[in-house]
């Protein structure tokens, strides 16, 4: 409980000190979050990512696949749940047979056997869910720690540690051991990630937001966002016959005022393979 | 060449070679992006990709400017694609059917990479046709567009320092991963 409401104190905090500025419409607490961005960077550099490093150096890859497999597994429950309250019943009945099988067959989650059967994890969290809700993502923000969110996704963040099974675990040590070695194998599987980052941004901080605003809306529609207007310049008009038949969520879920200037140009087949999924071949 | 087939050759051809090339799996990036750009460029539309991420600036760039970014922007995709490359360790890549008229210019390739215990990461290439054959515009990783992540940074610098400013800023940035400093383990 008291972890949950320090990130509401903080949160609220936020929103009361908004500043104006010719910023980025997403971003208005640029300045803020560019501090805590610099005061993660010097804790990731200090301690993260070296213990990170070691961990990826010293332990089998197999072995990290486990950890990973097994912290993965239990994440699957509330994958679960959310994917029920987001109304889909047939995802979230997948994501508790994959924690079911993996429990068993996969010996305590430490083998993926549900993705070798076909039936494959999904990303679900509570900021998505809230997004499949029709709530706007507010502004850009950079949680001490765990970096990039939004105020949606920030919030959804503190709910996700508070029904944390691990939270509930005793004797504490064990607790914290747990904790630790998932941030840090979760830390370990973004190495290279970083360091290509590192490699092709120019301002990293402006690349990894906008990476994060695109990622999230991205997964808010699972990966089939509504298609968004041509660039300005293009002249031609896209098809009269546009709308999308299923009643997908509604488009304006994460406009929030923002400038369209980052949604990328989408072909004109988008719509169809984004309809047709990826479940079936045809 | 259908603009599915080309990506699944394409792919199909670089990872067998980064993966047997002895030079390679011994980490001379020299030899990596030697094949990055005998085998991927050819298929990269280079000025369109960087004209999109420039958005309204691309207008205000003189022709001859326009060349340097676009030699810029190359030279830096390159080296970040050289580094995604080194990162590959056996995925496995899941091709996904081309749905479009065979009257389309315009297409979505989606290729998946599917990895145990994670959701498979989709990549889409977003290609056109041109008289030299289908060329990719755009690449989408996860649902994040590439030129879409640096037209905000393409903006913010030419706000601040001019065309020629973003200019510098990309030699800079080029020339500092030239020399890659050793990987730090």
């Amino acid at each position: 409980m008291t972890r949950s409401s320090r990130f509401l104190a903080i949160l609220l905090l936020l929103t009361g000190c908004a500043t104006t500025g010719e910023g980025d419409p997403r971003d208005p607490f640029e300045g803020f979050n560019r501090g805590i961005y610099r005061f993660n960077e010097v804790v990731d550099e200090a301690v993260a990512k070296p213990v990170a490093t070691a961990y990826r150096d010293v332990v089998h890859e197999e072995i990290r696949n486990r950890v990973r497999n097994f912290f993965s597994n239990i994440g699957d429950v509330f994958i679960g749940a959310n994917n029920m309250l987001q109304g889909k019943f047939f995802e979230g009945f997948e994501d508790w047979m994959r924690f079911t099988f993996n429990t068993t067959f996969g010996l305590l989650g430490i083998h993926d056997v549900a993705s070798d059967m076909g039936i494959e994890k999904h990303n679900e969290d509570f900021g998505q869910t809230f997004g499949r809700w029709g709530i706007g993502e507010g502004p850009y923000l950079i949680l001490p720690i765990l970096g990039s969110s939004t105020v949606r996704d920030g919030v959804g963040t503190a709910i996700d540690m508070y029904v944390d099974p691990l939270g509930e675990l005793r004797p504490i040590n064990l607790r914290n051991s747990l904790i630790v070695l998932r941030l840090t194998g979760a830390r370990a599987d973004l190495l290279e990630a970083s360091r290509i980052l590192e490699q092709a941004a120019l301002d990293k901080y402006v690349f990894q937001r906008d990476a994060y605003l695109q990622r999230r809306r991205n997964l808010v529609y699972d990966g089939r966002p509504p298609r968004e207007p041509r660039e300005p310049e293009e002249q031609e008009k896209p098809e009269k016959q546009e709308q999308p038949v299923n009643p997908g969520p509604r488009s304006d879920v994460d406009t929030g005022g923002a400038s369209n200037s980052y949604l990328p140009r989408i072909p004109r087949n988008y719509e169809a393979v984004m309809a047709a999924g990826y479940a079936t071949t045809p | 060449m259908a603009p599915d087939v080309l990506v699944k050759t394409v792919t199909t051809e670089v990872v067998e070679l980064i993966t047997k090339d002895k030079e390679i799996r011994s980490g001379s990036r020299a030899k990596l992006i030697q094949v990055i750009e005998t085998r991927v460029l050819p298929h990269f539309n280079f000025s369109s990709m960087t004209a999109l991420a420039m958005g309204q600036n691309w207008n205000k760039a003189t022709p001859e400017q326009k060349k340097r970014l676009i030699a810029e922007f190359k030279t830096l995709l390159v080296r970040t694609y050289a580094s995604a490359l080194a990162a590959y360790s056996e995925q496995r890549f899941d091709y996904r059917p081309l749905r479009a008229k065979p009257t389309d210019t315009d297409v979505t390739v989606n290729v998946r990479v599917m990895q145990s215990g994670a959701q498979p990461v989709p990549i889409d290439y977003s290609m056109e046709k041109t008289a030299t054959g289908w060329k990719v515009y755009d690449v989408m990783v996860g649902g994040v567009s590439l030129v879409a992540n640096y037209r905000t940074e393409f903006n913010n610098t030419v706000r601040e320092a001019g065309i020629e400013g973003l200019i510098k800023n990309m030699q800079a940035k080029n020339r500092s991963l030239e020399a890659p400093p050793a990987e730090k383990k």
